[in-house]
């Protein structure tokens, strides 16, 4: 069988294909503004890489927070169902999954069948997200990955008082004027937002293994900062962006998203809808 | 605006402004307050515990620097020197660096002592809207401070946030009061909380073909929603004002006090000849005006010693 998971986050669209348990191809790219565009375009674009048509996919499950962009769904699943599925089948050991993307980081407990236990969510503020890091990158002037891999090069802890994304970017360029090295400015970036993502983590508790997924989970630099903050291994998956998307998938392939989900899911559309 | 060549819609205009009808040097004791906040600075000169000069400028990159500008600029049109002043006092999130200062007070206890000058002792409540936070203030009758709160982790509600706003939307931060009140029928509210979240909200809107100013009415009824839980945290009681740079954005304001159902004092000196003579109101002023007030008490009641030099 041939099913699809579609991941919509805040800026990243993530879309696997499985055909019996093996991953035929995935594809993932920007959202933009126009989040059902992209995701039709980004689809058609790997059906095509794998010489399928949409024919051939029996299955079709979306999850993130803009799930119901995807006008082709069968169904939908909440967010930190489709991490707790996709990473239970990679990591079973795995107990607390810590989700980090763009615009909203969570914590998640689950059990050995990879059931939500209890969750805990930031997708007020900023700091905490990759749009913070993106943000300081931007002020340090460098790509997000050369700041990832200056962080591990620093020598020496400076501690920020900013908590906020906007005020933290302006303490970073008056380091900058301060001639402070730049890899010691990365690491003091990368252990202020893993002191904010352990705060949200501790609310539900730590227990191993934790497993770090979502964009930010690609940025050995923060798992560094965040080991050391939660005094813990930290499990990065391969491929930890697409944990949304591969769960998705998993969950269409089960076929367990049932009538009772849908309805669900409904409300949830209706609700969003509402605020505007 | 006479200089609009640049291109940075927050930087609002600086200000000073000398008293015509005090000659400083019959004063006896003059006192200066420097209010150094995050985004703007405010020198305040006494003579006697009556207004005589200030200077409202933008606070650069240190703090030092931005205390000796802002004290320039009050001077600018007096005649006076640093030297012939008394007592000066430092306050705001800059105050350990002013170096003309013989001392620091909190801007919490300046700016409930300069809301309780500027506006009268019936203020029960200062809600104090600063750059970079803000604090919801209950005083007494001397403007001594009850209880407070504040936001200082969070550039949402504050002027730092309006700021951005304004430069997204590529308007001038003090337009955007007038202009929020010109549309059909208010909009709702930004959903997002975060400042960068709510940029992205923005972008959308501005893309989806909202107009300008409908975008700016939600966005003042969003900051009005966050200054009012702060403020219903601590309990608002009238005669309720409200001190710093967002004071004077009427968007806000008047949002504000619908949401809470209580009207904010006019904004207009308490003391009824400083409103004859038009002496100019600048709500920014409450922290300079509350230092330079605490010099004058400590000189008078002997607790401090006078630092003039000429």
């Amino acid at each position: 069988m041939i099913v699809a998971g579609i991941d919509v986050g805040g800026k990243n669209v993530h879309i696997v294909i499985k055909k019996d348990g093996q991953i035929l191809g995935k594809v993932s790219g920007p959202s933009g503004i126009k989040k059902a565009e992209s995701v039709e375009q980004l689809y058609d674009e790997v059906l095509k890489k794998t010489g399928l048509t949409r024919k051939d996919v029996e299955r079709v499950v979306a999850t993130g927070s803009a799930a119901k962009r995807v006008a082709f769904a069968n169904g939908a699943i909440p967010d930190a169902a489709a991490d707790a599925q996709g990473v239970v089948k990679l990591i079973p050991t795995a107990r607390t999954v810590i989700d980090v993307g763009a615009e909203e980081g969570r914590s998640i407990k689950i059990s050995p069948e990879g059931k939500v236990l209890d969750f805990a969510i930031n997708e007020k503020c900023a700091a905490g997200t990759g749009t913070f890091i993106e943000a300081m990158s931007r002020a340090l002037e460098v790509s997000v990955e050369e700041m990832s891999k200056i962080t591990l090069q620093s020598t020496q802890t400076l501690s920020t008082n900013a908590q906020c994304a906007v005020f933290g970017e302006s303490e970073v360029v008056s380091l900058i004027h301060q001639k402070t090295p730049k890899p010691d400015i990365a690491r003091a970036v990368m252990n202020a937002i893993a002191g904010r993502i352990a705060s949200v983590a501790r609310i539900v508790g730590l227990e191993k293994d934790v497993v770090m997924v979502g964009g930010m989970a690609k940025n050995a630099g923060f798992i560094d900062s965040l080991k050391n903050n939660i005094e813990m291994d930290v499990l990065v998956p391969e491929d930890p962006d697409y944990m949304g998307a591969l769960g998705a998938a998993e969950v269409a392939a089960a076929g367990i998203y049932t009538e009772e989900v849908k309805a669900k899911v409904a409300e949830r559309e209706t609700v969003s809808e509402g605020k505007g | 605006m006479a200089d609009v060549k640049t291109q940075e819609f927050w930087r609002w205009p600086e200000t000073n402004w000398v008293s015509p009808d005090i000659d400083w040097k019959k004063g006896k004791l003059i006192t200066a307050g420097v209010d150094v906040g995050s985004v703007s600075t405010q020198a305040v000169i006494m003579v006697d515990g009556e207004l005589y000069a200030y200077g409202n400028t933008r606070t650069g990159s240190d703090s030092p620097n931005s205390a000796i500008k802002g004290m320039g600029f009050a001077l600018e049109k007096s005649g006076m020197k640093i030297e012939n002043i008394d007592y000066c006092i430092g306050t705001g999130y800059g105050r350990v660096n002013v170096p003309m200062a013989q001392q620091s007070i909190t801007e919490i206890s300046c700016h409930a002592r300069g809301a309780n000058f500027m506006y009268g002792p019936e203020v029960r409540t200062v809600m104090d809207m600063g750059g970079q936070d803000c604090k919801a203030i209950n005083v007494d009758d001397r403007g001594k401070v009850l209880n407070f709160m504040m936001n200082d982790k969070c550039a949402a509600g504050t002027g730092r946030g309006m700021e951005v706003f304004a430069d997204l939307i590529r308007v001038p931060v003090w337009e955007i009061g007038p202009r929020s009140f010109q549309i059909q029928k208010e909009p709702p509210m930004i959903s997002s909380t975060c400042v960068v979240f709510a940029k992205s909200e923005v972008v959308g809107l501005l893309e989806s073909g909202m107009p300008e100013n409908d975008i700016m009415a939600a966005y003042c009824s969003a900051m009005a929603h966050r200054i009012m839980e702060l403020l219903n945290r601590l309990g608002v009681k009238e005669k309720f004002v409200i001190t710093g740079g967002i004071a004077k954005n009427e968007g806000v304001v008047k949002r504000l006090e619908k949401e809470l159902g209580i009207k904010t004092a006019d904004r207009v000196w308490y003391k009824k000849e400083y409103v004859d003579r038009g002496y100019p109101f600048d709500t920014q002023l409450a922290g300079g005006i509350g230092a330079a007030l605490f010099g004058q008490a400590l000189l008078k009641m002997g607790k401090a010693k006078s630092a003039r030099k000429a």
